[in-house]
């Protein structure tokens, strides 16, 4: 087991290496630099310009902006924002919590459901559920979450009025920012019915954001299930004269999701990727709606920063789940 | 009784005036001298801050504000101030303040700016990119303290337009005594997070890409200009979603709606969509220092060859108006008399005959790949140009790169023809006809690289007078002799829509497209 965590350990470090090159060659790849883009049609006055790209330090040439970046990271400098001057680090955690709470909820959502509708439909193969739950999976899948988002706001804030249009909170509530999960923080502040609203606020973003792993995580489900039902020991539980429930619940589900463990595992990227632009619909202040700000306005520390310690944080996510995978599955340690 | 006390007393009373205004973007921070978009100006400048004068709401008219009065030396160059007495900055929990505004105030907003060895600056080095586009770092000599509540500013040459550039957001009044201690704690960056200014409103709290809090200044010195106990900009980068927000009363005034919602919010009871014409621009301009733009028939025959009455139909949606002239209508000295050539493909085609042009000649056409204020969709508008320019034998071939680029590249003079425009900064005639078709700014935002002595000397004498009759008649001279070499072709001006809530009273459209809450009220 300890060879085992120490392979996958020493595959992090070049990962990290690549992901630093990768976003420092990326963010520069795209033409105009901050200073233009502050600018927009103004004038930007020579001399300023190369004051401000000195001070910056964007005058060097490239190889030497990489190394004094590598330099700074190494020492745990994340840098400073060129925009807001506030540092990376900080602004990071500011906005980190709302984004893991959305992926949260997202995740519990998309979980529950999608696993219960996965042994359902593996249970009741080729039925009309089972068909139902294939077809809306491979719907849900493919829907773009830009307009699926827009969809359940005009549906269910503008048409029904049930559900907040975007934010976390109904802003007359003066929630004092502590913990940044507004879940929490809400019922740590004594404005009454403050948490109900937060939780309102959080249905749409949630379900619109969870839509994707839902339907990966149903398809995996029934798969998984339908290969385990096959399998000699359920035969033999089932032939022991279990209780149905104990026998798809204890020896089946329990062994179907192994592999969906490590769909959970993958699904954080696609989560982190999917935060981007459901922050944007529903103005969820966390790191997506940072990212996509930031790269409009070439703020390069920010970019390569951000999208640095995503990466980071997909790394150690998928590195803990393979960790899980072969704790709960000791065929994959012994392999290679 | 207790519980009823206990309810109202919670938090935010509902019983207070409150008004939450879905704003666009975050702000990038809170020194108001920094930055250059409305976006940072609404949410700083306009809320926290007062300049010497200020635009009154709804126009582009001076008013006093910090100063109570000026006067102007007979050269024109010397301008001394009167300060207004007993005004107060905010009291906060980083800052309270031990003496009123004075003259050290303003000098030090100023010096900060001027002098690039200035302590503060030192401490805190940034640049301040308005305040050098308006040209202000190289015009304004020098700035003095008269005494505690006089100050006189010596310019190197007569700007008629010295006391509107003033009143523009980036001359925000920074607090002396709060810079001052800022320098003593080695935290001189905070000014940009933790501002203290003497505006109608303070800040309470702002959480990035969520909400800024400000509350109505207790101590204003214009307190019937303070109506509202708490303001709240939202913030929602989405036009469509900002729409929502305001149909479902979740706020009460947005701004920049989209042409396609336009129609929705009209129709809401609950809502007023006033519109203005903008004080805006949208236009092509012609390189002629390229051919075949060198030749005055040519730039006729383009002018001509364009159907602006379908581009103001397809990509404005209806919601602009033809331009003739290089500036809008409502900035004064506007020479009413001068027509448009009008659609004439035939006679353009002639014209590009007479001119030795063959059928078939390639050019650049450049479009945005932004949507501005001026111009909804550049390429769209592109794509037209293009059909209507291949009517009279003229092949555009469209050209569009990343913003900044597109703008660098244009200084440099890369393009033939390129759509850009314009929005008013300080109401005055200077800011559209000099800064955008002078000679000094050939290699600014003079997009045709057009350089014309009869024209420049017309602008160049209108500058440098005070008398606004004068100014007036010069300045219409220069609209003629620009309307007859025609380095751009003028296409609209937009029309600017302020959708808002019914019980929102006083809120006024800014021609230049500020957002501000003084003066305002919420009757909900």
């Amino acid at each position: 087991m300890l060879s085992f965590i120490a392979r996958r350990l020493g595959l992090l470090i070049p990962t990290f290496f690549g992901v630093t090159l990768l976003t420092f060659a990326l963010i520069r790849l795209i033409p105009g630099d901050p200073v233009e883009v502050m600018m927009g049609e103004r004038r930007v006055d020579p001399e300023m310009h190369a004051q401000a790209m000195e001070r910056l330090g964007l005058n060097k040439p490239l190889p030497e902006q990489y190394l004094d970046y590598i330099g700074k990271l190494a020492q745990g400098d994340l840098g400073e924002s060129l925009r807001t001057r506030e540092g990376v680090w900080n602004e990071f955690l500011t906005l980190f919590p709302a984004t893991l709470e959305l992926a949260i909820a997202a995740l519990i959502f998309a979980g529950t459901l999608g696993v219960l509708a996965g042994v359902i439909a593996a249970l009741k193969r080729g039925s009309l559920f089972d068909h139902g739950v294939m077809g809306i999976s491979l719907a849900g899948y493919s829907m773009p979450i830009f307009w699926w988002g827009l969809l359940l706001i005009m549906f269910f804030s503008v048409g029904l009025g049930w559900t907040p249009v975007s934010g976390r909170i109904d802003l007359l509530y003066d929630i004092e920012p502590r913990t940044g999960f507004m879940l929490i923080d809400t019922l740590l502040s004594e404005e009454e019915g403050a948490f109900v609203d937060a939780l309102r606020h959080l249905i749409l973003p949630a379900v619109v954001l969870g839509t994707i792993p839902l339907a990966v995580i149903a398809r995996m489900t029934r798969s998984a299930m339908l290969e385990v039902l096959r399998e000699d020991y359920v035969r033999t539980a089932r032939a022991k004269g279990l209780s149905p429930a104990r026998v798809v619940f204890v020896h089946g589900l329990r062994n179907a999701l192994i592999p969906v463990l490590t769909v959970f595992g993958l699904q954080v990227g696609a989560l982190l990727a999917g935060a981007v632009l459901t922050e944007t619909i529903f103005s969820w202040p966390g790191i997506g709606k940072w990212l996509i700000e930031a790269i409009g306005a070439r703020d390069y520390p920010v970019v390569q920063n951000g999208i640095l310690l995503i990466a980071c944080l997909v790394i150690v996510v998928n590195f803990v789940v393979d960790i899980l995978y072969g704790l709960v599955n000791p065929r994959i340690r012994h392999q290679r | 009784m207790l519980a009823a006390s206990l309810i109202l007393g919670s938090g935010l009373s509902h019983a207070a005036s409150n008004l939450v205004f879905c704003s666009e973007g975050s702000p990038a921070g809170f020194d108001p001298g920094q930055y250059t978009t409305g976006t940072d100006f609404d949410a700083t400048s306009e809320t926290l801050f007062n300049r010497l004068a200020q635009f009154q709401r709804g126009s582009t008219q001076v008013e006093p504000a910090l100063a109570s009065s000026w006067d102007i030396g007979e050269d024109g160059k010397r301008y001394v101030f009167h300060l207004r007495p007993g005004v107060k900055f905010h009291s906060t929990d980083y800052f309270k303040p031990t003496r009123a505004f004075n003259a050290d105030d303003v000098l030090f907003t100023f010096q900060r700016m001027l002098d690039k060895d200035h302590p503060f600056r030192k401490a805190y080095p940034t640049e301040f990119p308005y305040f050098t586009d308006m040209g202000l770092d190289k015009n304004i000599a020098k700035v003095e303290k008269v005494d505690e509540m006089t100050v006189a500013f010596t310019l190197n040459e007569v700007d008629a337009a010295f006391i509107q550039n003033l009143s523009m957001n980036f001359a925000a009044i920074q607090s002396a005594e709060y810079a001052d201690q800022l320098l003593k704690a080695g935290k001189a960056a905070q000014i940009n997070q933790k501002p203290v200014g003497t505006g109608p409103f303070v800040l309470k709290r702002y959480q990035k890409d969520a909400q800024i809090r400000f509350t109505g200044n207790k101590d204003y010195w214009k307190p019937e200009d303070v109506k509202i106990d708490n303001l709240i900009f939202a913030i929602n980068t989405d036009a469509s979603v900002r729409a929502q927000k305001l149909k479902a009363g979740e706020c009460q005034v947005t701004l920049n709606p989209r042409p396609a919602d336009i129609e929705s919010l009209k129709k809401d009871p609950n809502l007023l969509v006033p519109s203005e014409p903008g004080f805006n621009l949208g236009y092509i301009a012609y390189n002629v220092t390229r051919a075949p733009f060198d030749k005055l028939e040519v730039r006729q025959a383009l002018d001509m060859a364009v159907n602006k009455q379908a581009i103001i139909g397809a990509v404005y949606q209806g919601a602009g108006q033809l331009a003739v002239n290089g500036m809008p209508p409502t900035q004064w000295s506007y020479d009413e008399t001068i027509k448009d050539a009008g659609y004439n493909p035939e006679q353009a085609k002639a014209l590009l005959k007479a001119a030795g042009i063959e059928e078939g000649t390639e050019i650049t056409l450049w479009a945005m790949p932004v949507q501005r204020p001026y111009n909804p969709n550049a390429k769209l508008m592109a794509e037209m140009l293009q059909a209507d320019w291949a009517k009279v034998g003229i092949k555009a071939r469209i050209v569009s790169y990343e913003w900044g680029e597109y703008i660098k590249r244009a200084h440099n003079g890369e393009h033939d023809a390129m759509l850009i425009g314009w929005t008013g900064d300080n109401g005055d005639p200077d800011n559209w006809l000099g800064t955008l078709y002078g000679c000094d700014s050939v290699n600014g935002n003079n997009f045709s690289k057009w350089c014309d002595a009869d024209y420049d000397k017309l602008v160049k004498a209108a500058k440098a007078t005070a008398d606004v009759e004068q100014r007036t008649a010069l300045y219409k001279q220069a609209q003629h002799r620009l309307k007859e070499q025609l380095p751009i072709t003028p296409i609209a001006h937009s029309t600017v829509y302020q959708p808002m809530r019914k019980d929102v009273k006083d809120f006024l459209i800014s021609p230049f497209g500020r957002n501000s809450f003084y003066g305002v009220s919420n009757e909900r």
